[in-house]
């Protein structure tokens, strides 16, 4: 029932996509679709993708992606297991390279430049848009050392800079509190939310513009996502946050904009009041509303 | 019948199998640590000297003087083939080993003894035992010092005259040693260089006029300095020979012996428990720190110790770096396919390999074709005599590190691959290059297994003996491999190696019964340097370990 549901869905969307000549250049028209795309009136775009397509091998794992995000809010991916939201998430700090087998095709525009192209300095991509992973992964050094490890990179060593961005980067992460009187500390030592919330210090700490968070609050305890979740709508004051998560409520309460994935393409993007409230499609309604996922 | 059944099907037999094998390798090694700790280091305690008359074949009872070594009893039957006429008829029959000293009068200086042609038994508090620098031990009764060949004491007060004059002889000694070793080595090693400088001269075209006139300038200054200590050594000879003693041996005759070839001389037949403890560890001591003396078989293994653990520092120095980096590339540049499977399984052969073929490699490579060259490019002054072309510790220590290099990728592959991507990925994010990666995040975190597999390097190092015959053992070497003159490090001599020294004093001796006690003790010894390598090893590694915690669990 579900599936024949989803299926017209999708026949529709690709009825919809065959109809036009599939190009690399800018194409308005589809941006404004209403479907897949939302109005995002006033607000800026920061990332946008164009005709996006990702293929693991000969598997295609992304399809025609088209997306604004705008600047200086969160944006939810949302969608089954599989249905490729994390694997857009990569494409915005290139972490899909690392992966031999992977090919993207289309677009990727942060503030306008595009970022897909190959002599584009990855390193300095990865500066600007910072990511926090699922499972925290402090490196094996002290607490201190890890939200320095990025500053350390770009070269700066003077123990006066450092010492006050580190603090600065914990107090944005909101673990100053608890971590100031043990810096020198292994941050293996901390519980799993201290250590999610270092881990997004570390990002923050080199002053990236995005911030790509993928499910970050999903292995943790129910407080310390409520910790993580604060932390996001602090956050997006300062930085453009792109969210995956599992979680719908979740993404209702944090994000300012949600975007629905399923099996590699882009359903629906929209105002996250609206997506909930009104689904622009069926499949998202069905989604939202437990039917599958 | 069940109850049977129900014990096989819960595992039962196969745990005390399990319980069983683990049981038997513990008394394996701790009775293999057990044999050589016992024979070896019971060969320091002074045992009792006996004086007996012993008779064999009805011939003359004769007058036997000396220590017993070994027991042991032996058929009948076997003795009578070998000519020997028995009085009584027991099936069995003991015989003692009497290390009767003396090598310099008798010729030899062990002696198998039937027991019961042994008779007046006794231990003379006077017998005494000498041990000399050369011609073995001195087992008799005391019976002159002299002073320039004049008597200065006899009977009860001569055994304190005696070990007065046997302590300035030997202050002496070493007063001459230090002076031969240190200071005349130092003025050789300057005129050796000065020949090959002026060689070297000759040969460029330089040795114009003024050249060797600077030369022969610095040459005369040495030769000044060496005319100085020869005539200190001169005086000093002359000290120390002036004294002697005589001693009575068990044939009756006396011999003298000038005090300057003894090094102790103790009467361990009045010794007290607590002057033996002494006397004891005086003499592990001196096995432990001194040079060997008369063949191997007696004094120290200093340099032994010394060449074992510095060839082994030199190869880890070799074979880490070089172990690490080229793990780094097989695992994390090289691309995974079917030619670093074939690498894989070539470098895990190779650690197959036995070793004395890496001996004859690291002959035919390393000595003959890179020393030789590394000699015509840069040591032509000295040709024909070889510098780096002849076995050296250099040499096997790069053999080893050759042999080991398996050992140490393999484990570093191992700890690389266990690095969690998450971690590489938390460190790409931030902008870091894989390089950057590299070398702050995983290397580190990988150290542990590196440490591990230079572990198992150093224990497999340390007891190789077959290659280093071939590429730099020597039975003894004249000087080590570091020491005062500089360069200092002189990575082209040859060494010592308690491996080797194991070998050959067990079978190379001139002495063998005299050197088998030595034998175990360096055994055990190369077992503890060995432990004591890898404890090292084993602590820095505990350390790193804690230092970068496994990621696991959190």
């Amino acid at each position: 029932m579900a599936s024949d549901i989803l299926n017209t869905a999708i026949a529709d969307l690709e009825h919809s996509m065959s109809e036009e000549p599939r190009t690399h250049a800018i194409d308005f028209s589809r941006l404004e679709r209403p479907a897949a795309s939302a109005d995002l009136g006033q607000e800026e775009t920061c990332l946008e993708t164009r005709n996006l397509d990702l293929y693991y091998g000969d598997k295609q794992a992304l399809k025609q992606i088209n997306l604004r995000i705008p600047e200086k809010r969160v944006s939810a991916f949302i969608g089954p297991s599989g249905c490729g939201k994390s694997t857009l998430l990569r494409c915005f700090n290139r972490m899909n390279d690392l992966v031999d087998s992977c090919r993207m095709e289309g677009e990727i525009l942060l503030r306008g430049q595009d970022i897909t192209r190959a002599s584009l300095d990855v390193a300095d991509l990865r500066r600007n848009v910072g990511m926090v992973f699922q499972k925290p992964n402090p490196f094996p050094k002290s607490i201190y050392e890890n939200v320095a490890y990025g500053l350390r990179l770009q070269g700066i060593n003077e123990r006066r800079t450092l010492d006050e961005a580190v603090e600065r980067a914990l107090h944005r992460a909101a673990l100053w509190e608890e971590v100031a009187d043990r810096l020198d500390d292994n941050a293996l030592g901390l519980s799993g939310g201290q250590q999610q919330r270092l881990v997004i210090a570390r990002a923050v700490a080199i002053e990236p513009e995005v911030l790509l968070l993928d499910e970050p609050a999903s292995a943790l305890d129910p407080i310390s996502t409520l910790k993580i979740e604060e932390l996001i709508t602090e956050l997006k004051e300062n930085y453009t946050i792109l969210i995956v998560t599992h979680n719908m409520q979740q993404a209702a309460r944090v994000s300012d904009y949600t975007a629905f994935l399923y099996l590699g393409e882009l359903i629906e993007f929209g105002d996250t009041n609206t997506l909930f409230t009104n689904p622009g499609r069926k499949a998202t309604e069905d989604y939202i509303t437990g039917r599958y996922g | 019948m069940s109850s049977i059944g129900k014990w096989f099907r819960d595992g039962e037999p196969l745990i005390w199998l399990n319980a069983a094998a683990v049981s038997a390798s513990i008394i394996m090694v701790v009775g293999l640590l057990g044999l050589i700790a016992v024979r070896g280091l019971a060969h320091f305690w002074p045992a009792p000297l006996i004086q007996a008359n012993y008779s064999e074949n009805g011939s003359e009872p004769v007058r036997i003087v000396g220590e017993i070594t070994a027991s042991e009893t032996v058929p009948r039957q076997r003795l009578i083939d070998a000519g020997v006429r028995l009085n009584t008829d027991t099936p069995l029959v003991e015989r003692h080993l009497i290390k009767i000293g003396n090598r310099d009068a008798y010729g030899f200086d062990f002696r198998w003894v039937i027991d019961e042609g042994l008779s007046q038994r006794a231990e003379p508090a006077e017998l005494m035992k000498v041990e000399r620098r050369e011609w073995g031990n001195l087992y008799g009764y005391l019976r002159e010092v002299r002073e320039s060949g004049t008597r200065v004491a006899n009977g009860a007060e001569a055994w304190k005259e005696f070990q007065d004059r046997i302590a300035r002889a030997s202050d002496l000694f070493s007063r001459i040693r230090a002076i031969e070793k240190d200071d005349i080595g130092a003025i050789n090693y300057a005129i050796e260089k000065l020949r090959l400088q002026q060689r070297g001269l000759e040969i460029d075209g330089k040795d114009t006029r003024q050249n060797l006139a600077e030369l022969d300038q610095q040459r005369k200054v040495l030769d000044a300095e060496y005319a100085v200590l020869r005539d200190q050594l001169a005086t000093l000879n002359t000290q120390i020979n002036r004294d002697s003693f005589t001693a009575e041996i068990m044939d009756g005759r006396e011999i003298e012996v000038p005090l300057a070839k003894v090094v102790r001389a103790i009467r361990p037949n009045t010794m007290s428990r607590s002057q033996k403890l002494r006397h004891y560890f005086v003499k592990v001591w001196e096995f432990v720190a001194d040079d060997p003396r008369e063949a191997n078989t007696e004094g120290g293994i200093f340099p032994a110790i010394f060449g074992t653990v510095m060839m082994v520092i030199v190869m880890s120095i070799f074979v880490t770096p070089f172990g690490v980096v080229a793990a780094v590339y097989l695992r994390e540049y090289a691309r995974q396919g079917m030619l670093t499977r074939i690498i894989r399984i070539a470098v895990n052969n190779l650690a197959g390999v036995p070793s004395i073929v890496y001996g004859v490699f690291g002959l035919g490579f390393f000595v003959y074709f890179l020393g030789g060259n590394l000699d015509r490019l840069f040591y032509p002054e000295a040709l024909p005599a070889p510098t780096f072309g002849s076995p050296g510790i250099l040499w096997s220590s790069l053999t080893l590190a050759l042999l080991t290099l398996p050992v140490v990728i393999v484990a570093t592959e191992e700890g690389l691959s266990r690095i969690p991507k998450s971690i590489r990925e938390g460190s790409l994010a931030l902008g870091a290059t894989k390089i950057e990666t590299l070398w702050r995040t995983v290397l580190p975190m990988a150290s542990p297994a590196m440490m591990t597999g230079l572990i198992l390097a150093i224990a497999r190092a340390a007891g190789e003996v077959a290659p280093l015959m071939l590429v730099g053992v020597v039975k003894l070497a004249p000087s080590l491999p570091l020491d005062g003159n500089a360069p200092f490090l002189h990575l082209e001599r040859k060494f010592m190696h308690l491996g080797f020294h194991i070998y050959d004093v067990g079978f190379q001796s001139p002495n063998v019964e005299a050197a088998r006690p030595l034998v175990y003790a360096t055994a055990l010894l190369l077992v503890l340097v060995i432990v004591f390598l890898n404890l090292a090893a084993i602590a820095i590694r505990n350390r790193l370990r804690e230092k970068y915690r496994a990621l696991e669990g959190s």
